[in-house]
Order: C-alpha cells, then structure tokens, then sequence
C-alpha cells in the first residue's frame, strides 16, 4: 500500500519537474519547486511508515517549514519587496 | 478492525495519489501561469489530507498521528501562504492573465 503511494508520490515529483524545466517564467520554476517541495514532506512521511521508522515525520515537519522559507526568499530575491524597508519610507 | 483501517486507508490513500495526479497533469496542461497555481495548490492541500489521513489511521492514536497532524496544519498553513506570496509577485513583476481579448 505505502509502496504505491511511494511510486505515485515519485511520478507526481517528476511531472513537476517536468513543469521546472520546461516553465517559460521563473514563476512557473518556483511553482513547481514548491510544489515538488511539498511532495517532499509527504514523501519522507509515506517512506517512514512504509520502513517502520517514526522518526522521519519529524524530518516531515521540517521539511515543510524549510520548503516555505526558501520559497519566500526566492520571491523575495526575485521581486525585491520591500516587506520591512517599506515601512521606513513612509 | 484491521480490515476497516486497512480499508479506509487505502480510500484515502488512493483519493490522494488521485488528486496528486490531477494536480500535477493540471501544472502540466494548463496554459496560463495563474491556471497552474490553481492547479498546483489543489493538489498542495488536498492531496496533503489524502495522505496524513490514510496515513493516520494505519498508525492508531498515539504519537506517530499527532505528528502527523502537525505535519497537516503546517503544510496547510504554509502551503496558500507561498501561494499567495508567488501570485503577489507575479502580478506586480507584470505577469498578466490570459483573458478573452488577447489570444
């Protein structure tokens, strides 16, 4: 059971690959990135129930919280806003 | 007992590795940049439930399913909010949708 859900996880990570490369802006990269991110975390969950081992799922959490940061500073290298300097400004 | 868990997981395992699918042909066959967001969060949140729920009633209620949940509530957190912020940027780097008038 876990086994299929291991190989269905690992067709969904290459489709979104599949989307990183070929996506004509670096939005559709990072969508992909963070979506192929967030498979991550349920692939380490799936495989530590399917190897017996509970300790993965905490690997699984942070994980996710990672996968967010770096998706958030890609945006912000990218687009350079100003989440703190703006209110300096005004 | 066993035979009702091992059922039930498997119906939400298999709505997962549905939806993860759909989702992920969504980010492939969509052609505009706001449609594979649409596409990709579904698959983020929805499928993300599939699984920790199939995955939660193979382990019972101990401690394993309480990380489990927590793995849920962060990715659902986490998940609209990376959303939101790429849109944000995508919409004020200049990325316009595609509406009727263009082609």
């Amino acid at each position: 059971m876990f086994a299929t859900a291991t190989i269905a996880l690992l067709v969904i990570m290459c489709l979104a690959l599949v989307r990183a490369f070929r996506g004509p802006k670096i939005f559709d990269r990072i969508l992909a990135v963070n979506m192929f991110g967030t498979k991550t975390v349920l692939l380490i969950a799936v495989y530590g129930f399917l190897t017996g081992r509970p300790e993965f799922l905490d690997l699984g959490i942070f994980y996710a919280l990672i996968n967010f940061v770096g998706v958030i500073a890609a945006l912000k290298f990218i687009e350079r806003l100003e989440f703190y300097d703006e209110r300096e400004e005004r | 007992m066993d035979v009702v868990t091992d059922l039930i997981s498997w119906i939400f395992l298999g709505l997962g590795i549905f939806l993860g699918l759909t989702g992920a042909f969504g980010l492939l066959r969509f052609p505009d940049f706001y449609t594979r967001v649409h596409a990709a969060s579904i698959s983020d949140t929805l499928c993300t439930a599939c699984f920790i729920f199939g995955l939660a009633f193979q382990s019972g209620f101990n401690l394993v399913t309480a990380k489990l949940f927590i793995i849920l509530i962060l990715l659902w957190l986490t998940g609209p909010a990376a959303s939101h912020a790429l849109v944000r940027a995508a919409h004020t780097a200049g990325l316009k949708p595609i509406t009727e008038n263009s082609d």
